[in-house]
Formats: C-alpha cells, sequence, structure tokens
C-alpha cells in the first residue's frame, strides 16, 4: 500500500486546518479526502463515506445551474482540473444529502509536485451565503 | 552494515562541557558495509570522519536530506573535495524551481564561502534526486519527500536484508501530536516500514513541540508514534535541540519513557556511536 504524494498529505493537513469545505482528489478524480466543513456539505462524514470515485462524488449534490439544469460532471471546477491539469472556477448550485440548495462557488487547483508530476487536485467551496 | 553517527545535533554546532555526552556536531552518519561507505549529511559532523579509511580511486557518495545550514556546513571543510583526483557525487533534493546546484552554489561562493563551488578542486557531480531508487554498490536507496520546510528526503538504505531509515529533520503532522489513523496519509511511513533502525528527529518535547509549530521538527513522542507505526525495530532519537545540554536531555528522555513503553528499543543519538545492524 503506497502512500500519498507529500504535496497530497500537506494539502491535507492544510485542509484539515481550514474552516472552508476542501476536497481533495487523485489524478483519477478519487476523492481522497474532505474535511469536517465539507462534510456539512455533503451530509456525511469522511470516516463513514471513506474514499468515492469520481462518478460517485461528482453526482451526488446534484449541481445544477441558474435555471435548475443538470451540470455534468466535465464541468465542474474539480473534475476540469483534473482533467486539464489547470485552474477552474464556477459558481452553480447544489443540494446536499439534507435536500437544502446552496449557491456555491468552488475553486480547483491542480497540485503539481516539485518534481512537475501531476500529483492531484484541491477545491474550495465558498457558499454564496458566507461571510467572513 | 554499520552506521555511525558523527554528528547528533540539530540547527547548529555546539562545544559547551554540558553538551559532550551526546555531541555537538551537526547531522552526518557514515554507512559501511565491508569497504563501501556512504556519508549522509553534511553537517560540521562531517568533519570528523576518517577518510583514510576511503579508497580514493572509489567515488564518494554524500546524500544531503535538505539544504538547511546544518545539514551542509561541513561540506566546505570535507576533505576529499578539494583533492583534485577524487571523484565525488553530492546527491540531495530536487527542488521546484532553482537546480540543486544552484541552491549548494549559494552557499558555496562568497560572501558564505571563499571558495566558488565551480573551483572545488574535486569539480563534485550534483545529483538530484526526488521520489527516487537509486543503487550505489550494494546499497539499495529509496528517498522520498518528507515535511520540513523546504524540499527535504528522508533515505532508506537497504543491504543485504538490513535496512537503516534516516529522517533527521521531519514534523509529519504539523500542530499535531497524534498522526492520521491510515498509514497512507502519514509522511515518511514508507520510507520506515519495517526498518531494522530508524534515526529520527526528536528535536522537542510535547509542550515545546507546541510552541514551535511549523519549524519542521518532531517531539519525541511524535517520533516514537511514528516508529511504532511503521513498525521498526529500534529507534534513534535524533537532531538534539542545541538548547538542550545532556542533563536536560537525558532528564526529557526520562520523562518520556514514564508515559508509555514501546515494543522497541529506543535511545538518544550520541556522537561518534556505531551501531551495527
Amino acid at each position: 500500500m503506497a502512500g500519498y504524494a507529500i504535496e497530497i498529505i500537506l494539502s491535507r493537513q492544510l485542509a484539515d486546518s481550514l474552516n472552508i469545505p476542501v476536497f481533495i482528489v487523485d489524478p483519477e478524480g478519487n476523492l481522497l479526502f474532505y474535511n469536517a466543513s465539507a462534510e456539512e456539505l455533503l451530509g456525511r462524514r469522511f470516516e463513514d463515506t471513506g474514499e468515492m470515485p469520481m462518478e460517485m462524488w461528482s453526482t451526488t449534490f446534484n449541481p445544477t445551474d441558474e435555471e435548475g439544469k443538470a451540470i455534468p460532471p466535465n464541468e465542474l471546477p474539480l473534475v476540469k482540473s483534473i482533467q486539464n491539469h489547470v485552474p477552474a472556477h464556477k459558481t452553480f448550485w447544489v443540494k446536499s444529502l439534507d435536500g437544502q440548495s446552496r449557491q456555491i462557488s468552488v475553486t480547483a487547483i491542480p497540485i503539481v509536485g516539485r518534481s512537475e508530476t501531476f500529483v492531484g487536485a484541491m477545491a474550495v467551496f465558498w457558499g454564496a451565503e458566507k461571510k467572513v | 552494515m554499520k552506521v555511525i553517527l558523527h554528528g547528533t545535533r540539530g540547527a547548529y554546532p555546539t562545544s559547551t562541557p554540558d553538551n559532550q555526552k551526546f555531541g555537538g556536531d551537526t547531522p552526518c552518519i557514515e554507512v559501511i558495509h565491508g569497504e563501501e561507505r556512504l556519508v549522509i549529511d553534511a553537517g560540521t559532523g562531517i568533519i570528523g570522519i576518517d577518510w583514510d579509511q576511503y579508497d580514493p580511486s572509489k567515488p564518494l557518495d554524500i546524500l544531503l536530506t535538505h539544504l538547511h545550514m546544518d545539514h551542509i556546513q561541513g561540506l566546505g571543510f570535507c576533505k576529499p573535495l578539494f583533492d583534485p583526483n577524487r571523484e565525488v557525487h553530492i546527491w540531495g533534493p530536487m527542488g521546484g524551481t532553482y537546480s540543486l546546484h544552484t541552491r549548494l552554489n549559494r552557499f558555496l561562493s562568497p560572501p558564505l564561502f571563499p571558495v566558488m563551488l565551480r573551483d572545488i578542486p574535486s569539480q563534485p557531480d550534483i545529483r538530484e534526486l526526488g521520489n527516487s531508487e537509486i543503487h550505489i554498490g550494494s546499497f539499495q536507496i529509496r528517498s522520498d519527500f518528507v515535511v520540513h520546510p523546504g524540499p527535504t528526503l528522508g533515505y532508506r538504505i537497504t543491504c543485504e536484508g538490513k535496512t537503516l531509515t534516516y529522517i533527521p529533520d521531519h514534523e509529519p503532522m504539523i500542530g499535531h501530536t497524534e498522526l492520521y489513523d491510515d498509514d497512507r496519509w502519514v509522511s515518511g511511513f514508507d520510507l520506515a516500514y519495517e526498518s531494522d533502525l530508524l534515526i529520527h528527529d526528536s528535536q522537542y518535547g510535547k509542550e515545546e513541540y507546541m510552541k514551535k509549530i511549523g519549524w519542521g521538527h518532531s517531539c519525541m513522542t511524535i517520533s516514537a508514534e511514528f516508529a511504532t507505526r511503521a513498525k521498526v525495530g529500534r529507534l534513534v532519537f535524533f537532531h538534539h535541540d542545541p538548547g538542550h545540554n545532556d542533563h536536560f536531555r537525558a532528564q526529557m528522555f526520562e520523562n518520556f519513557k514514564i508515559f508509555k513503553k514501546y515494543p522497541f528499543p529506543i535511545e538518544l543519538a550520541v556522537q561518534g556511536q556505531e551501531i551495527e545492524i
């Protein structure tokens, strides 16, 4: 069982210390970790779900545009970051497992290590109502 | 395989009478198998190596974990580097922006050092490592990046079925004294797994660590937990804080041992110590 790249481990340590939802995925899009803030958004605890394949997490929140039209997975920022190895950003609507619809902004960045290796991506979620 | 601890002190060398027991030179260890030798890190401990034991007709390999001053400040005083007939390989961590050569040159050039790296008589061959596997003679060497400020490697060295892991500077969980439950999320875990000997950072006591979060070092507790999870055979606490004299360090170790028993021997590194694996 190989350990994760140091850049992924450090991303999790950062995510653990943030009070905004964070997802961390591997190069295939498997959701490796989401932090406590993201648990609220998902309505599930990471301890309960463990890792999730992209097909699962990308549809779990029912992402829709302003008109309620479903957004296909490959238009989600995190999926774009994984596929194209570039940053991506989008504002859209999600419905969490508690049934609530929320408008969120998502910013995803590719994680590229010192050896120029693409090791995954990280996304932060920002609720429209969130004020700091 | 035999390991000699030539420098065990972290941060900066010390020479006061009250820290002679564990030693005052900064990190350097020598790994020996028969006539084959490796040097890991080039702190001031490198100055104490008996170079007469080396065959000058064979390459000298120096592996650096990282380029913080306490791990390279002996390089400029390493005699074989100044022998124009000597073949020297210096291995170290690749960086994202600047090459290892460029970063080493910052130290080995005026005003910090009078001789430019390019003018060092042996013309050392600078070789970069990342998450790598290499062989040097009978030594199988794996390097992985570990959590510490700046590009930093740990090394796992295997020879004839015995394994040494050397991670002198390591803060596996920033701000915590417990590791993640899942081994895959533990920095350095694969390097240390089932090693016969682990030489690991343990600069602080637990309370002191909480005042020095993010400085890149471990306390004894997290070091021992890391070793437990990795199922090592023996643990050596390394990178002694230069602000801790022998008495303080020994007392800290005694206090650490009161709280928990571990299923493998643990000891404080002593400069000059030779360990057979």
